[in-house]
């Protein structure tokens, strides 16, 4: 159905377009000539497409999701009302309908399930008929109406440029609608998870905050003694800090030191190596570093303490900070480079003139100028580490331990995100809505992070420019 | 004048640069100097070296999946498989049953094997996948039926690993003595007329004095810890130790195997004899492979064979070896390019798994999501470059454009799943929602770099275009968006780069279920190529290791070659204004 229509709209389009331009042509042509007219033939036509175009688009958006609806309850009526009210059997009954319009339904449908069907899709056929009418009817009216506004005076083009203006910021709202869209989904199951009565083993806020044991699964099961301890999000936290500690640790000198390379002493064809390899290193999916943290630096890990008598986990949280700190090295040593090339030379000739050496003047000099774009480069950095999911989720362990030790297993935020999510998942159930509570610990916490490094660099830019 | 000249004394700090202190102190400087920028070439020779190894590891593990081995065997099709009146059709052929026929081939090929376990585990050297390539060459030939034609049969993974070398050394010597077995099938006895097996007891009681060595010491580590619960362990591992110990030093001539010892096999006449029990000059053993005859061989006409690597430190048995090594010596086995890792779908055995569905799946999200986010993206670049007022409403879209683009994109997966599958309503698992989430996460990647792409183009263009009376839309639209093109699909390819390679999103919204057809829809439940490799990377058989290390092979290829073509774009269109 929404084939036919888009093709209807097409067609229309094009007929509009054609029709607009030849009308203004020959409009002109009449009046003496194409000077006369005040936008060009083309524009008309493009008058006459947007004319078209939105009024069957909006009757389409509005139309489509009402007459589905309608269907539906059309075909709930035949049952009793608490099967609509409940969302479960609702699911499954309108499920068994589409599947029975479809032809696909296996065993034989009930009568109260073959008239629901019937009467979905009598609805349905009879709606999509009211639609693809009232759309075409309102689209050839529409043309009608704008073909007949053209004259040499119409300004056709001024009318089509502020439909454009208006298209390209609502294009441009789609980041802001998707940042609302990001905040209202993880809110509301946050807010659900915490504060809705009917969630059986939801925690406080405090005990999630500062609860020292994270299992989300006892909360399924009512035998098990003190429910609300599962959801303590402290050793969550740890186990991201941790992880994210030892990949800065790795990352931090080494992105640095190759920043300050690159940009203060590398010769040309130095750069023109290094710059691909840190560029390809940074394009390397995560998936495939997790597969090499999790079944060549792990065990090789391993291999190693026992060579040394220490008993390391086969999922240890050293093996995946230190692969994921080799994915953060061109992350902080593309941006050090940035900000280590915008300060003024001036300040080097400076030193220099001083007598420092090149490295007394990066150490003394150009580093602490660029220090607040560094800072900012490390906080995008933690940012990145603490939101990165497949290394840890390959390479890191499921197993909630509160310690600090880089040898044993920890689990981190995503990790568990991951965990709970893949799979069956019931919206009513506090294990799932805790997934949506830990991405919105994630999101608020990186979004921390960014709005300062970013407010950072900003001023930091201003600063020099 | 003079009094200009000269200073105050007192004010002036005199450095003597030419004493010993000084030289030493300006050298120290110069050997920091040098510290210094090694740190920076040893960062880079790290990351560099990373790489090197990450790349290497992954085409050393991968390589080998794409080679299959397949038995090429005498197969004779029965001309009772499909009745004679349906030999021209094609659906009666195709639903015939083929498994007893590769079954029967490979019985064929090693005859009187006796012992239901031996014969399974012949037939387990084939992939279940095995029949399907003679059922399609039936197919497209009915007139095979009644035939024997040689048909390439696919090996199972695990046999198939054998090949690549992940088995077992073997080594073989010829006999001195003549041997005399006493049977030909079933648990019989070699002997010989010289101390043939001798070199061998004293290399099995080698053996065990190398385990009694090396099981005492972990005795003694574990004995250091003190720790209350392994008190229990360390005196189960003296015993074991001590068990050994008398094993070698008794001097009862036989000696009994086990799957800890390397393997000892005589092959004599056509056959092989795994041995059980040993002494100087005899052993007790049972037929793997059913003996010719039980006729004397002659010195040098049968062999000791020794599978150095203990049957319970490998994936192949005894009797798997010795049947995979009678089909190499035959010449049966062929190596081929292992077409159905492109070819076909998911699937639980490793042999028959694929990637052609994950593929497809990408492409189809990938479409999506390119169709949703070069133009969005661009029209809303355009808008904040060219058309945006300065007001509050515009610096907020900048800013959060900028921290969309550092957003986890874990919580990308979190959005989708919420909107796009619950209250949307929309399928799982589909392509269709994952070229969404994608849509929107590459989305601030590829506004920023086409409003750079635009920023880069003089002013005096549009300056020009304004001159001549163009509108301000027609000097961008005609002037401005052609010049800043190769810029915005440098970003683009980037950025879907980026979006072919990214998992943890569409894990979320269920991208993530074992999928074995094809999908042909924007709607069909789908996988993409990262998710196929995280999935096949869980699974514990070796295969299928290999099977993902060749998956993130091909991953990586289509990267390359994606951010190859943003590099050539940028070289080739590139102008310096």
């Amino acid at each position: 159905m929404a084939g036919y229509y888009f093709l209807t709209l097409a067609v229309l389009v094009l007929i509009g377009f054609f029709l607009g331009r030849y009308r203004a042509s020959a409009v002109a042509t009449a009046a003496g000539g194409r000077a006369v007219l005040h936008s060009l033939p083309a524009y008309h036509g493009l008058f006459t497409v947007a004319a078209v175009f939105v009024p069957m688009l909006l009757v389409f958006a509005i139309g489509a999701p009402v007459i589905g609806r309608l269907a539906n309850s059309a075909a709930l009526s035949h049952f009793s009302p608490d099967v609509a009210a409940d969302d479960l059997q609702r699911g499954v009954v309108l499920r068994d309908v589409l599947n029975l319009v479809a032809g696909q339904f296996s065993g034989t449908p009930s009568a109260d399930l073959r008239k629901a069907a019937d009467s979905y899709a009598a609805a349905l056929a009879w709606g999509n008929w009211l639609l693809y009418g009232s759309g075409t009817a309102l689209g050839v009216l529409a043309m009608l109406l704008s073909l007949g506004r053209i004259s040499t005076t119409f300004r056709a083009r001024n009318k089509f440029e502020r439909v454009v203006v208006v298209v390209l910021a609502l294009c441009a709202t789609v980041a802001i609608l998707t940042t609302i869209g990001i905040v209202f989904s993880v809110l509301y199951e946050t807010i659900r998870f915490f504060f809705d009565p009917s969630l059986k083993g939801r925690p406080t806020v405090t005990d999630f905050l500062f609860g020292t044991e994270w299992n989300p699964q006892a909360a399924l099961r009512a035998d098990q003694g003190d429910i609300k301890t599962a959801f303590g999000f402290i050793p969550l936290l740890t186990g991201t800090l941790l992880i994210t500690a030892i990949a800065l640790l790795v990352a931090g000198p080494l992105g640095l030191f190759s920043a300050v390379y690159l940009s203060e002493y590398a010769t040309p064809r130095v750069r023109a190596i290094a710059k691909p390899i840190l560029e390809i290193l940074a394009g390397i999916p995560t998936v495939v570093l997790g597969f090499f943290a999790a079944l060549t630096v792990a065990p090789l890990i391993r291999g190693w303490g026992e060579t040394f008598g220490l008993n390391v986990a086969s999922e240890s949280a050293l093996a995946a900070g230190l692969v994921m700190g080799m994915m953060i090295i061109p992350f902080i040593s593309s941006l050090s480079d940035d900000v280590i090339n915008a300060v003024p030379q001036s300040l080097r000739d400076g030193a220099y003139a001083l007598g420092a050496t090149k490295s007394e003047a990066i150490k003394q000099v150009v580093l602490p100028a660029a220090l607040p774009g560094i800072v900012s480069a490390f906080m995008l950095a933690i940012s990145r580490a603490i939101g990165e999911t497949m290394i840890v989720v390959m390479a890191a362990g499921l197993a909630a331990n509160l310690t600090f030790n880089p040898l044993d297993a920890v689990t981190t935020i995503t990790v568990q995100i991951k965990t709970i999510l893949v799979g069956d998942q019931e919206f009513d159930s506090a294990k799932t809505l805790a997934a949506f509570a830990l991405g919105f610990v994630l999101f608020f916490v990186t979004l921390m992070l960014n709005v300062i490094a970013l407010h950072i660099v900003r001023r930091y830019r201003e600063q020099y420019d | 004048m003079t009094d200009i000249a000269s200073p105050a004394a007192g004010f002036v700090r005199r450095v003597d640069i030419t004493s010993d202190a000084a030289q030493a102190r300006v050298r120290a400087r110069y050997r920091a100097e040098r510290r210094f920028r090694a740190y920076g070439l040893i960062s880079l020779a790290v990351a560099a070296v990373f790489l090197v190894v990450l790349i290497a590891d992954i085409v050393r593990k991968g390589l080998p999946a794409f080679m299959h081995h397949s038995l090429v065997l005498d197969v004779a099709v029965p001309a009772d498989l499909v009745p004679p009146q349906s030999r021209n059709d094609p659906i009666a052929i195709r639903s015939a049953d083929y498994f007893p026929v590769t079954r029967d081939a490979l019985k064929a090929a090693i005859p009187n094997i006796e012992g239901r376990g031996a014969e399974r585990t012949l037939t387990r050297l084939l992939s279940t996948g095995a029949a399907d390539g003679l059922r399609d060459m039936i197919v497209a030939d009915p007139a095979l039926i009644g035939q024997t034609v040689k048909v390439p049969l696919l090996l199972s993974a695990n046999a198939d690993l054998y090949y690549k070398g992940v088995g077992t050394p073997i080594i073989a010597g010829f006999g001195r003595g003549i041997a005399t077995p006493s049977g030909t099938n079933g648990e019989i006895t070699v002997l010989t007329s010289a101390n043939d097996f001798a070199d061998t007891l004293v290399s099995i009681k080698k053996d065990l004095a190398e385990r009694a060595r090396l099981v005492s010491l972990e005795a003694e580590r574990l004995d250091r810890v003190r720790s209350q619960d392994l008190t229990a362990r360390v005196k189960e591992l003296r015993e074991e130790a001590a068990g050994y110990r008398a094993r070698v030093d008794q001097p009862k001539i036989e000696e009994v195997l086990d799957a800890t010892l390397p393997s000892y096999l005589v092959a004599i006449n056509g056959g092989l004899v795994k041995i059980t029990k040993l002494s100087d000059i005899g052993i007790t053993g049972d037929v793997l492979i059913p003996l010719a005859s039980p006729a004397d061989a002659n010195a040098g006409d049968w062999k000791l064979v020794t599978y150095v690597t203990p049957e319970s430190n490998r994936k192949a048995t005894d009797q798997e070896v010795a049947f995979l090594e009678r089909f190499k010596e035959t010449g049966a086995v062929e190596r081929r390019l292992n077409t159905l890792f492109f070819i076909a779908g998911d699937s639980r055995e490793p042999e028959l798994a694929g990637i052609r569905g994950a593929l497809m799946g990408s492409a189809l999200t990938l479409c999506i999501t390119l169709a949703l986010c070069l133009p969005i993206g661009v029209l809303a670049a355009i808008y904040l470059e060219e058309f945006a007022p300065k007001n509050r409403l515009t610096d907020l879209i900048e800013v959060n454009i900028n921290n969309l683009a550092a957003v986890p994109s874990i919580v990308f997966g979190l959005l989708g799943l919420a909107m796009f599958l619950n209250f949307m309503g929309l399928p799982r698992s589909a392509p269709l929602v994952g070229g969404l989430v994608l849509a929107l996460l590459v989305l601030p990647t590829i506004i920023i770099a086409s409003r750079a792409a635009l920023k880069a183009v003089p002013p005096s263009i549009k300056e020009a275009a304004l001159g001549v009376g163009a509108s301000h839309q027609q000097a961008v639209f005609h002037h401005l968006l052609p010049l800043a093109m190769p810029g915005i699909m440098t970003g683009t390819i980037i950025g879907m780069a980026h979006a072919l390679g990214e998992t943890a999103p569409l894990l979320m919204i269920g991208m993530i279920a074992f999928i074995v057809d094809v999908p042909k829809g924007f709607t069909e439940a789908a996988t993409v190529l990262p998710v196929q490799i995280y999935l096949w990377s869980d699974l514990p058989e070796p295969a299928f290791q290999y099977k993902t290390a060749a998956a993130i092979m091909v991953l990586l290829v289509f990267l390359f070659v994606m951010n190859g073509m943003a590099i050539w774009l940028r070289k080739k269109f590139e102008r310096r204004w």
